[in-house]
């Protein structure tokens, strides 16, 4: 097949373009870990009462890490509030016991699907004290825009 | 030879379904633009209106009527019709394109009847366990089914062309068509087992759980190739019809065909490029398929390349000397030839944001904010339907006799739309950037940034000035019925001589069953595992009357 010089080198513009880009966007996920999730396993969501998501809050692990489970059910977030202290690495785990909802904190890369039946796990390190908004981000039903909820970053106090 | 009545019949009554699907799907448009702004004028449509329940059951019909009815119900028309015309033969069973065309009716009829009830404010991507009314995923099933008798009769006026001509090199425009219903129907197969094996059951409450998780990922099979399905054919029109009317001649018949083989190869393996978020889907797959999206780049670049080669050709033609000269001298008074110009300028900044929600992380920063109604505004909402009205009126004339009302209106009514596109895509896209979540009817959230009032009003304005847009193609549409009969000059609108010939492709270009072949072998690969390791979860029950 005849194939034009310019459109050759066009070919190969593009190609060295995607690998240069992919690249990029590789080395952020394995050496940054700016990751995008994976599966954490299943529940059922009409009965989470068995599960770690019987009772919906922010537990300590750590020094610095805390975990929260979290419940989006038609329309509020379960707990509407998350209370951590800055510096805290915070590992969000998410379900929903209805329909699908998506939690995105604002002023951050969190966002993520929440699918009835699947476990949400997504985590960020929090180090600047402030109110961040939480919003429901996949369509829910008709109150799905009053569906949010705020993280509050403490200021640490130093001794 | 020249086209029949009949085919003619069935083109113009294709593009008025799909035209008249625009028309009420666009209304809400404006509508929702103002709403990003916090403007609530939903009260105002009621007065006019009172069906209309709520901001998501207009985003339902918005949707579905655009980017369903209109894009498919129009390519249908569309590439029946430069099929018949390339090949120069008619359709040896033309019952069976009337038969698509009844399907979709009947199949709008269903879903729209669910529509305007209310019933089925799932939206256009209708996640379970978002719950309508059987009859409104039967609509749907009835509108693919119809895609599909389009694909058939397709493959039938081929094989009888095939069969008077052996060995020859099937017609540019012929060969770009099969191709585009080749690669869709690959692609529905997902859509059509959920709606099929999932959700009909469920919604008819045979069954009483489903999955949310593998109706999503069913649905993103088919729902990026979808993408491609509304795109060939604007491409289709800019390889064969831009650079004649520019008077210009396509850079390369053999690598066009090329794009839209790769295109049969590639649109489907890469649908977790939409489901990067997901929960349910390893990051492992989801790289797999940033890979494959990153490939199907390329044959888009290469159009890219080929379609501004083919206009510059004909620029330089005309008289138009130096780098930029060519510019100065296409026909920008021409309606057919500035739609698809503008389109294509449209699309450059559409597949550039493309390439952002491909990139797999950064995708976490967009991923369902205004950024992707934004992009999909320039691919589908500009790429697609400016080229298609521009369409419109390089049809017009073949299949109704008649000229349009007015070049200079319409060459004035493009402007205004990618003006209004061009606004409304930059508030949506800056807006998303800062987080502004897609599919939140503002006027009714407890949420607001500061940060989002410019973008916002951006968004209202562009948004605004695309739907005046609107109004002036739906002007020239029905004013085009009342103008004097003139006679087509055929060679006006024959379709553009290549630079390159195809006899210079290779004969495996001919070969459709090696590259259907090896795509189902790339979904295998890219899907297959995946499905074998999958922890099925059948435990939602349905949810309707939440909206």
């Amino acid at each position: 097949m005849h194939v034009h010089r310019y459109e050759q080198a066009w070919f190969y513009f593009t190609l060295g373009l995607l690998i240069v880009f992919f690249s990029a966007v590789m080395t952020a996920a394995l050496a940054f870990g700016v990751n995008v999730p994976s599966p954490q396993g299943v529940v059922n969501p009409n009965d989470l009462s068995t599960t770690d998501f019987a009772e919906p809050g922010v537990r300590q692990l750590s020094d610095t890490v805390y975990e929260a489970y979290v419940v989006g059910r038609m329309w509020q977030w379960d707990p509407a509030e998350i209370r951590i202290p800055a510096g805290a690495h915070l590992k969000l785990y998410i379900t929903s016991s209805d329909v699908q909802h998506g939690f995105k904190v604002m002023g951050t890369s969190l966002n993520i699907m929440v699918v009835p039946g699947q476990v949400s796990l997504a985590t960020h390190t929090f180090d600047e004290p402030g109110e961040y908004l939480v919003i429901c981000h996949e369509y829910c039903g008709i109150g799905h825009p009053q569906m949010s909820a705020k993280i509050i970053v403490e200021p640490v106090q130093e001794p | 030879m020249a086209i029949s009545r009949n085919l003619k019949a069935l083109t113009l009554a294709y593009a008025l379904l799909g035209i008249a699907a625009l028309f009420v799907g666009a209304l809400f448009g404006p509508l929702q633009a103002l709403d990003h702004a916090r403007i609530d004028t939903y009260p105002y449509l009621r007065m006019l209106l009172p069906f209309v329940k709520s901001y998501y059951m207009g985003l339902s019909l918005h949707g579905i009527l655009n980017a369903l009815i209109w894009t498919f119900s129009f390519t249908a028309g569309f590439l029946l019709f430069v099929t018949a015309k390339a090949l120069k033969r008619e359709y040896p069973r033309m019952w069976m394109p009337w038969l698509s065309f009844a399907l979709m009716v009947v199949g709008l009829l269903c879903t729209a009847y669910a529509l305007l009830t209310n019933q089925a404010s799932v939206l256009y991507t209708f996640y379970p366990p978002l719950q309508g009314p059987p009859i409104f995923y039967f609509g749907l099933v009835l509108v693919v089914v119809s895609t599909w008798v389009v694909a058939l009769s397709l493959i039938s006026i081929y094989r009888a062309w095939r069969k008077e001509h052996p060995g020859e090199r099937t017609p540019l425009p012929a060969f770009m068509s099969l191709a585009t219903y080749v690669m869709w129907f690959i692609a529905s197969l997902g859509v059509a087992a959920e709606v099929l094996v999932l959700i009909l059951p469920w919604s008819l409450g045979w069954v009483q759980y489903t999955d949310p998780q593998l109706a999503r990922t069913l649905f993103w099979y088919t729902g990026h190739p979808l993408v491609y399905f509304w795109l060939l054919p604007a491409y289709v029109a800019w390889y064969v019809i831009l650079p004649k009317r520019v008077g210009g001649k396509l850079f390369s018949d053999p690598l066009a065909r090329l794009v839209f083989l790769l295109f049969v190869l590639m649109s489907t393996p890469v649908g977790f490029h939409h489901q990067y978020t997901d929960p349910g889907v390893p990051a492992g797959w989801k790289a797999v398929h940033a890979v494959f999206t990153f490939l199907l780049f390329i044959p888009s670049m290469l159009t890219a390349f080929t379609v501004i080669a083919s206009i510059e050709h004909g620029g330089r033609k005309r008289g138009g000397k130096g780098t930029f000269g060519w510019l100065r001298t296409l026909p920008w008074n021409d309606p057919v030839a500035v739609t698809m110009m503008l389109a294509g300028i449209g699309f450059m900044f559409g597949g550039i944001g493309g390439l952002v929600n491909a990139s797999y992380n950064i995708n976490l920063v967009v991923h369902n904010t205004s950024f992707i109604p934004g992009h999909f505004h320039l691919t589908v909402g500009t790429a697609v339907t400016l080229t298609f009205m521009g369409l419109t009126y390089w049809l017009w004339p073949q299949l109704t006799g008649r000229r349009i009302i007015s070049d200079k209106l319409a060459v004035i009514q493009a402007w205004v739309w990618f003006v209004g596109v061009m606004i409304f895509a930059r508030g949506m896209h800056w807006a998303g950037l800062m987080g502004f979540p897609r599919r939140v009817s503002m006027s009714a959230a407890n949420y607001w940034l500061e940060e989002w009032n410019a973008p916002a009003m951006m968004t209202a304005v562009g948004g605004s000035i695309m739907y005046i847009g609107a109004l002036l193609f739906f002007f020239i549409v029905v004013a085009s019925f009342f103008t004097k009969r003139v006679t087509v000059d055929e060679e006006e609108y024959a379709f553009a001589e290549a630079l390159s010939q195809a006899d210079r492709a290779p004969a495996l270009f001919e070969r459709w069953s090696v590259w259907v072949g090896a795509a189902v072998v790339l979904i295998l690969f890219a899907y297959g595992p995946y499905l074998l390791t999958y922890t099925y979860n059948f435990i939602s029950p349905g949810f309707s009357g939440i909206w």
